[in-house]
């Protein structure tokens, strides 16, 4: 007899810890599209898993680290980065990607990115960005737009948010592109892209929380991705100038910067490390 | 190129003496960021350290020069950075990641007056509590305390291999007196440096649980990228790595972080008597101000008071055991440090009023005089 109630093997199952799974993720939260891009983009890279990590912060989606059956490090609030460019400098045949949210990555470790972007530091950088602290139960983020009510903007958000990948483009990312979890073909394929490039590359990813912020700004997790659909315009190339986010007027997703640079090791070795000893004019 | 050990006859200081240690140890990672005292540990490893293969960055701030650290050291290589008292406290969250994290490096604290910007160009011995507690939760740690170049030199050695055999952050606290003092270092040859490296698993890569502990406690470390899919995190874990809520993983996780250095107490602690056999005094002193007690028991001596010095290389874990000990004998106890009393609690606690004892201390700014200590000695000598 057929065994009938055989489980179906999810594909990315090999990529999980299937024994940490159920996750901690909500119903109608966007982490879990955007992890299974991510997922999905170490596989068709063709990269070698073996010496791939995942590194995260704290968060919902710091808990990226926690399901991803490859070497994983759960760091510290906002330390990813630096984290990853230790091990990256410790051991250049790594391929790293620093999964993490936009408090994580922004407000708290705002200053490592920033850096690390300037640097050239050989990592990939997926940020989902909920638009607030979902973890905490929903506080304002250095993201959150203006107006939106948040536990601590009871009243709106007095603040302007950050435009992230003009603020990649600015510190010096060699690769910067932003999408929703409703692009996941989109998004899968850049970050395939950013895995593939070399230096310090950056993807936005937009995600719906609609336990926390959604439930305070009485928009459902579908009503997000309807404005995914409907407010949102694909310009690849755009200047990141013009990236603010504004649903009312459409928010810009695409592929805003790809350029070859340098990398802090490429650099590093060069001038520290020389095959052959400097010439006077090169050391100059 | 150079060799990694720089044998030879040097004059040198202690923050110089302290990188040249490092490399003997076989550190290839340095993250740092510039602050007095300790800019010429992060100056001198700068240039050095790709001579011998390794990599060095200033990074954005002390809280990422010690993420960078910790993450280099879960990458398979020997890491420090050096800080001084501002840049000590914000490493505080990530000292608790390595504990947590069982991470081996190496974080050399050479300490300067504070509290806040203090006095940064001079010295002082005010932050020996903050190397013990200072991380939040619950834990052990290994604190050193060097007394000259020469010694901080071996120490920093030390550091790396306590680091690497308990896997633990091994804080050196030095001070800027010995940081900035220049004096005769002698580097032996690179054979007679011993240097351990962190127990590495072996068997299959499927079934390994990387926080199952071997027979001194410690749990062999995978690296990443070796194909053992690792999980570590800061969260309380299981013996697979694996996140776990509940009181008794705590309890459990607690019990081996703790238990690593409460059951080697032997093998981690270090200390060095000087005229304490005959002794009715002991003064308990370390770093910069073991130097100037080691001139204070002599002229006590010549002055009739029977003292004597334990100095502490080993000051985290405190050796209770021996205090308790000598405690049991001796008429009391002199603790003398640069604070207004730290190690004196610590004194305190493990002498338990059998013997009374008394701090020598002042906040910093300047060595503590040999003549004070004596002139204390002399005062409170009717007493005990």
């Amino acid at each position: 007899m057929n065994q009938v109630n055989k489980q179906i093997k999810h594909p990315l199952d090999d990529l999980l810890r299937t024994d940490r799974i159920p996750h901690i993720w909500c119903p109608g939260c966007g982490i879990g599209t955007a992890f299974s891009s991510c997922l999905t983009a170490l596989k068709s890279s063709g990269i070698d898993l073996k010496k791939t990590v995942m590194i995260s912060g704290i968060g919902c989606t710091g808990r990226g680290a926690g399901y991803v059956k490859l070497d994983s490090y759960h760091t510290t609030h906002g330390r990813a980065i630096p984290f990853a460019t230790g091990m990256k400098l410790a051991n250049p045949e790594l391929n790293i990607v620093v999964f993490s949210g936009d408090g994580d990555l922004f407000a708290i470790g705002g200053n490592h990115f920033i850096h690390a972007a300037r640097r050239n530091v050989d990592l990939t950088v997926v940020c989902v960005n909920n638009f607030n602290y979902g973890m905490t139960g929903g506080q304002v983020a250095a993201t959150t737009p203006y107006g939106i009510k948040t536990t601590t903007t009871t009243k709106g958000n007095s603040e302007t948010p950050f435009n992230l990948p003009l603020l990649a483009y600015a510190s010096g990312a060699t690769y910067v592109a932003r999408w929703t979890i409703l692009h996941a073909r989109d998004l899968t394929e850049s970050i395939e892209e950013a895995l593939l490039k070399r230096g310090f590359s950056f993807i936005e990813v937009l995600s719906p929380c609609p336990v926390n912020y959604g439930r305070r700004n009485k928009v459902s997790a579908l009503d997000t991705l309807k404005l995914y659909q409907e407010k949102t315009i694909i310009k690849n190339r755009v200047h990141p100038m013009e990236l603010d986010i504004d649903f009312e007027r459409g928010v810009i997703l695409g592929k805003f910067v790809d350029e070859e640079k340098p990398t802090f090791m490429d650099r590093y070795d060069k001038i520290y490390r020389p095959m052959e000893p400097m010439e006077e004019e090169q050391a100059l | 190129m150079r060799q990694a050990v720089l044998t030879g006859e040097h004059f040198i200081t202690g923050d110089v003496a302290c990188a040249e240690g490092a490399l003997a140890a076989g550190c290839l990672f340095f993250g740092g960021y510039p602050i007095t005292p300790a800019t010429e540990i992060t100056e001198h490893i700068s240039s050095q350290l790709p001579e011998v293969g390794g990599t060095f960055i200033q990074m954005e701030d002390e809280i990422a020069a010690l993420a960078a650290v910790i993450g280099s050291s879960c990458a398979g290589v020997k890491a420090m950075t050096a800080t001084s008292g501002p840049g000590f406290s914000l490493m505080m969250e990530n000292i608790g990641l390595a504990i947590c994290t069982e991470t081996p490096c190496v974080i050399v604290n050479v300490q300067r007056s504070g509290p806040s910007t203090g006095l940064p160009t001079q010295g002082a011995q005010g932050d020996m509590m903050q190397a013990r507690w200072g991380s939040h939760g619950h834990y052990e740690i290994i604190v050193l305390s060097p007394s000259s170049p020469q010694e901080i030199f071996y120490q920093t050695i030390t550091a790396f291999n306590l680091s690497e055999i308990y896997r633990l952050p091994v804080i050196i606290m030095t001070d800027e007196m010995i940081g900035h003092l220049s004096e005769r270092v002698i580097i032996p040859k690179a054979r007679a440096i011993k240097t351990v490296s962190r127990p590495r698993p072996k068997g299959r890569k499927d079934r390994f649980k990387p926080f199952k502990p071997g027979p001194n406690g410690v749990a062999p470390m995978a690296i990443a990228g070796e194909g053992y899919n690792i999980h570590v995190t800061g969260l309380t874990h299981d013996e697979r790595g694996y996140p776990d809520m509940t009181v008794e993983g705590q309890d459990e996780m607690m019990s081996r972080l703790t238990g690593k250095v409460r059951q080697n107490l032997d093998d981690i602690i270090s200390t060095e008597a000087y005229r304490l056999d005959d002794a009715d005094i002991v003064i308990v002193s370390y770093g910069v101000s073991a130097r100037t007690s080691l001139a204070a028991v002599d002229e006590a001596r010549k002055q009739g008071i029977k003292a004597g010095l334990l100095r502490l290389i080993t000051v985290w874990p405190f050796p209770e055991a021996q205090i308790r000990r000598l405690a049991k004998r001796v008429k009391g106890f002199f603790t003398v440090e640069l604070n207004l009393g730290q190690i004196h609690l610590e004194v305190q606690r493990c002498v338990a009023g059998i013997v009374p004892t008394f701090l020598i201390g002042h906040p910093g700014g300047t060595i503590m005089p040999p003549e004070r200590v004596v002139e204390t000695l002399r005062a409170r000598a009717k007493i005990t």
